[in-house]
């Protein structure tokens, strides 16, 4: 940078001068580029070239097409135009006849287009396979990418810390999808789990999700198959519905959806929503069959950029059933309405 | 309708922070107080004007400043844009080009009908110039116009690799001028194109600042009642389309170029009072269309992509990524014009001035509000799919519809990385566009050019149908639901003359550029109107042209927003 810095005074009195050389050029230098050569106004004096094309038709165009005859059409001289024109007389097309005449437009009463086809390529390269040619061409519309987004990560009333996380790798049709949430306070992970799928572009708004998730966290963890979709439902809602199936035949489901309120281009409010259930009691997870868990938040953020945007926010959670009766049974409330303050990042 | 229109904020105000960033640095730079553009100091010492048939160009890095960012671009002889190459019509040129780039390169020759191994693409023509080697072009100019360069490298494009091709024709200038300026307009970021491309993958509506808002919603439920302003939004939510998907990289990370120039910078072309000036604008950026006018002057148009077309008198024009347009202007008073391109999505835009001298300077337009997208840019002809929607255009696995008319949907549109079908494309070609629609200005369509010479295919046989398509949310982009690898090549026999009807099925404006042959244009009624090499389908519209295959040899065939093609929307042609 400060080597650039030093150059400017200098690329300044370059440019200085460069500048107004450009002018000088404009005018006399490269006139050429400036000033039409003078022959330009005597063209067009050979006449009624569009004649003889034996089209039959008058002259209906304006002026600018009866003069056009300072165009050279030496490539065509002495062709017969009358009848079908092809124009492009000089090509090795093979007989006319051989063409099937999908449309048969009224024969064009404009001369001839001064169009040569080009003679054939001399260099051969071969065949080159797609990987060889995105290689040469620098052209690769399989390429890999992946984005890393912690959608949330916050500081929860009371003292906790959370976060939801979310990674994807690969092409368009096939990703690696890992996805994460949890929550710590004093020092324990109170819950958390993570999933790895294999993400599947199934329909335009919608890719099938393929994988396991592990819980952590206070008891035993627990390990899922998962089975689901993600995608992006009609007016806009970004929706996930996953179905787990453990050990010991559990079975689980959650739903996510969220959605963006744009009140600004920057400024976004945005409500989420997420619901847990679960096919069978595991107490020592302190979790109970059916409805188990829901939780509802909203969160206003400012873009700084679109990769940063801090926010508040406010969630809502609640167990229900036999989920709600063993938080009672903790001295835990069942019900929750806490502020958030965080950040939202991705790259 | 224009239900949607001018909801979003004034991009002004929103930029006003980001003004040196936006605007970027003087030319002279002193005023900013920072560094200069560190090109000036190599462009001394090539020309900017190279001509004749022999040409030495050489690739490299260069280190750039616009917007008081040191950064690396990649240029030809170590200008950006590259010189301007003029040539004459019937010459045969030879053009050595050396890669003293540490990265494989190409230069493509955009819009010139030359022998398939000087097209320039790496892997269908050649196998690209690799560092340190040389590759010569040799081929007869047959064509006269403006056209332009550029590498078909990767992202090399938008770091600075393109430049002007200007073409004198064999019998001078069908519409003489006094004077010409080229007007090149192009887009420079600070950001890695890899990062932007990479961040698309991540997020496809990034770059996009001009979303609506809840605000806006409660703006309209107070202007138009609750229910009308939740009917106008049903549909883009339902489909999960955005209406304000103008472009997909934007002013955010863009400073947009005239001739190299920011605005601030303020590129200037002198002109005489009275003189008539030939303005050739070329599209060279890699992802934005421009809107161009200059207040204060008509222009006439009479070239659209290199060739001459029926003089047509507007007030404005959009030039879509790569294709040129010549318009010849008579200022006869003593003052300075702005010329001004604002991007389409309202984010930014480079200007300059046309003046009697040095240091003159017209006021800077505001620019337009910000438009967004209208049901019929959804769903194509609106009597098909009236009120209820979706039947006319689906959103992936959406409604289940009958295929209209005449619009065949291929199988693998059906899949997950096609966002939307469109079943009643609209057909007409005299809509200028979103954001131009009933702006009170002359607008150029692409129902006013007509070239001035009969087609090259006087008739057509089969018709080859294709669909453009993508996902936004995904970022894939594709034809026919099918990217580039998955796609095997369109084969074309040698001397027919082939119909290809493009169809929109996404929200976007798609430049399809096709190497090595003519786009002869078709208006609705399947007479021919314009022959182009880049040819602008705008959201839910369908149109045809005519391909004459007289061209042997593997070609590109592709989208040229960059990142659309880099992200599959792209095919091999083979004419064979």
């Amino acid at each position: 940078m400060s080597a650039h810095m030093k150059f400017v005074p200098l690329t300044a009195a370059l440019m200085f001068a460069f500048a107004a050389s450009t002018q000088a050029q404009s005018q006399h230098a490269h006139h050429d580029d400036a000033r039409v050569p003078s022959d330009a106004h005597t063209a067009h004096a050979h006449g009624a070239h569009g004649s003889h094309h034996g089209y039959g038709q008058p002259a209906a165009k304006p002026s600018a097409h009866a003069d056009h005859a300072g165009m050279d059409h030496s490539a065509h001289a002495g062709m017969d135009h009358s009848g079908m024109d092809h124009a492009a007389a000089g090509h090795a097309a093979p007989a006319h006849a051989d063409m099937q005449h999908g449309t048969a437009p009224a024969p064009d009463a404009r001369p001839p287009a001064d169009h040569v086809p080009p003679p054939p390529p001399t260099l051969d390269i071969g065949h080159l396979t797609h990987a060889q040619m995105d290689a040469v061409m620098g052209m690769n519309d399989n390429a890999r990418f992946g984005r890393f987004m912690l959608d949330r990560l916050e500081y929860v009333e009371g003292g906790a810390t959370a976060w939801s996380a979310q990674a994807w790798y690969g092409g368009d049709s096939n990703r690696v999808h890992f996805r994460s949430e949890g929550q710590r306070k004093d020092g324990t992970l109170e819950h958390a789990d993570a999933e790895l799928l294999w993400s599947h572009a199934i329909a335009p708004f919608w890719d099938s999700q393929l994988g396991i998730r592990r819980d952590f966290g206070e008891g035993p963890g627990r390990t899922w198959a998962a089975f689901g979709v993600q995608g992006l439902a009609p007016y806009w809602f970004e929706l996930a519905a996953t179905a787990y199936v453990g050990e010991q035949g559990r079975t689980a489901l959650r739903v996510e959806a969220d959605y963006e309120l744009l009140l600004t281009q920057r400024l976004v409010l945005q409500p989420r929503f997420e619901l847990n259930a679960y096919g069978k009691d595991d107490p020592a997870r302190r979790i109970g069959s059916g409805l188990s868990d829901a939780e509802a938040g909203l969160r206003l953020r400012y873009e700084i950029r679109r990769e940063f945007a801090p926010y508040v926010g406010v969630e809502w959670s609640s167990g229900f059933g036999r989920t709600a009766d063993f938080a009672r049974a903790d001295g835990h409330d069942v019900t929750d309405v806490r502020w958030v303050a965080g950040v939202r990042v991705w790259f | 309708m224009g239900i949607f229109r001018a909801r979003a904020p004034q991009p002004a105000s929103v930029l006003l922070p980001r003004r040196r960033f936006v605007q970027g640095l003087a030319l002279g730079g002193l005023a900013a107080g920072l560094g200069l553009p560190a090109f000036a100091a190599p462009a001394m010492a090539g020309r900017r004007v190279l001509g004749g048939t022999e040409f030495d160009l050489e690739i490299g890095a260069l280190p750039v400043n616009f917007t008081g960012a040191a950064r690396s671009a990649v240029v030809v002889n170590g200008q950006l844009p590259a010189p301007l190459l003029r040539w004459r019509q019937g010459d045969t040129v030879t053009l050595r080009v050396r890669n003293a780039f540490a990265e494989r390169s190409s230069i493509h020759w955009h819009g010139m009908i030359v022998p398939a191994d000087m097209d320039g693409v790496p892997g269908l023509s050649f196998m690209g110039i690799a560092p340190g080697e040389s590759y010569t072009y040799r081929f007869t100019v047959n064509q006269a116009g403006t056209y332009w360069y550029h590498s078909h490298s990767r992202f090399q494009e938008q770091v600075g690799l393109y430049g002007p091709i200007v073409i004198e024709p064999r019998g001078g200038e069908r519409f003489p001028a006094e004077r010409e300026h080229v007007i090149l307009l192009s887009e420079w970021t600070d950001t890695d194109p890899e990062h932007i491309y990479a961040t698309l993958k991540k997020q496809g509506d990034y770059y996009n600042f001009g979303k609506p808002t809840a605000l806006d919603f409660l703006r309209d439920v107070r202007g138009e009642g609750l229910s009308r302003a939740l009917a106008e939004r049903r549909m883009w939510n339902e489909m999960r389309m955005n209406p304000s998907d103008l472009a997909d990289v934007s002013g955010h990370v863009y400073t947009y170029l005239m001739n190299g120039t920011t605005p601030t910078g303020n590129w200037t072309g002198l002109f005489a009072p009275g003189e008539k000036v030939r303005l050739r604008f070329i599209n060279g950026s890699s992802m934005s269309f421009f809107d161009v006018r200059i207040p204060g002057l008509k222009m006439r148009v009479v070239a659209a992509d290199g060739q001459d077309v029926e003089p047509v008198t507007i007030d404005e024009f959009r030039l879509g990524t790569a294709e040129t347009l010549d318009v010849i202007v008579e200022p006869d008073a003593d003052r300075a014009y702005t010329i001004f391109a604002q991007s389409m999505d309202r984010s930014g835009y480079a200007c300059g001035t046309l003046a009697p001298r040095e240091g003159l300077r017209a006021e800077v337009p505001a620019l337009d509000p910000r438009p967004l997208l209208t049901m019929r840019d959804m769903m194509g002809e609106m009597d098909h799919g009236e009120g209820h929607g979706g039947h006319a255009a689906h959103a992936g696995h959406g409604a289940a519809g009958g295929q209209g008319d005449g619009v065949h949907h291929a199988r693998a549109e059906f899949g997950p990385f096609v966002d939307m079908r469109v079943d009643t494309p609209r057909t007409n070609l005299d809509d200028p566009g979103i954001g131009l629609r009933d702006n009170g200005r002359r607008v150029l369509t692409y129902a006013d050019l007509h070239s001035l010479t009969a087609p090259i295919s006087a008739s057509t046989g089969r018709e080859i149908e294709l669909h453009l398509t993508g996902h936004m949310e995904r970022y894939v982009w594709s034809f026919n639901g099918q990217k580039f690898s998955d796609a095997e090549p369109l084969r074309l026999k040698h001397g027919e003359h082939v119909r290809i009807t493009l169809v929109n099925d996404t929200m976007m404006t798609h430049p399809i550029h096709l190497h090595g042959m003519w786009s002869e244009l078709e208006a609705p009624d399947g007479t021919f109107q314009v022959r182009k090499h880049t040819v602008v389908v705008q959201p839910a519209q369908k149109l045809s042209y005519r391909v004459s295959a007289d061209a042997l040899g593997r070609w590109a065939y592709h989208c040229h927003l960059l990142y659309h093609m880099e992200a599959g929307m792209f095919r091999e042609v083979v004419v064979a």
